[in-house]
């Protein structure tokens, strides 16, 4: 099996917009990766998703991936973004959207 | 935990306002845990600095604690003026126990 951080790297790097969160947009199982999919979802354009529960050595790695140690982690264009704390701020200026229609353009 | 969130925050960021909030009941964890918290924090340390270097700052702060007893940490990252410009006044502060007499 490849290292987890290429792994993790070729997630990121593959996809213009991901989430990784606990659960799938579907079907989440935290709160706060719930509302962040759903801001997600609410930008209209297709994103790709991790569940993060479904693969412990994603969960126990990917925050020294990127310096993070929370879940649910976005990362547009191969760059952490933030958690929902920063996606919500974000929403709520209207820049999440901005940024998702950038990156998938 | 508050306590020592508190503390580790004020000794790196001497923050203008700080408000630790033990949100653990919201969640499906024992009565009483200490798991999930809700941290405020206005600091001019974050002046000029992108909302992901702002977080990193705190989550630096509190390494221990996100690796160990932390599950989950809200975090509200604001310098003074935003804090102004979000419209939320300054608390009162409370009565001390004087009387109108």
């Amino acid at each position: 099996m490849a290292d987890v951080m290429d792994r993790i790297d070729e997630h990121v790097k593959n996809n213009p917009v991901i989430i990784f969160m606990k659960g799938t947009p579907q079907l989440p199982q935290c709160g706060f990766s719930s509302r962040a999919a759903e801001m997600l979802k609410s930008c209209g354009k297709e994103f790709a998703y991790f569940n993060v529960i479904a693969d412990m050595e994603v969960f126990q790695n990917l925050p020294r991936y990127a310096d993070w140690p929370t879940f649910p982690q976005l990362y547009v264009k191969g760059e952490l973004v933030g958690g929902h704390d920063i996606m919500l701020e974000m929403h709520e200026k209207g820049e999440l959207k901005k940024l998702v229609d950038e990156a998938t353009g | 935990m508050q306590q020592t969130i508190t503390s580790k925050l004020e000794q790196a960021l001497s923050p203008e306002h700080l408000e630790v909030i033990n949100e653990s009941h919201m969640h499906n964890v024992p009565e009483g845990s200490e798991s999930h918290f809700k941290v405020v924090i206005v600091s001019d340390e974050f002046k000029g600095k992108m909302p992901v270097a702002r977080h990193r700052l705190v989550n630096k702060a509190l390494e221990q604690e996100l690796k160990g007893a932390i599950h989950a940490l809200a975090l509200h990252t604001l310098t003074m003026e935003e804090w102004f410009e979000k419209g939320k006044a300054p608390e009162s502060p409370p009565c001390e126990g004087g009387g109108k007499n």
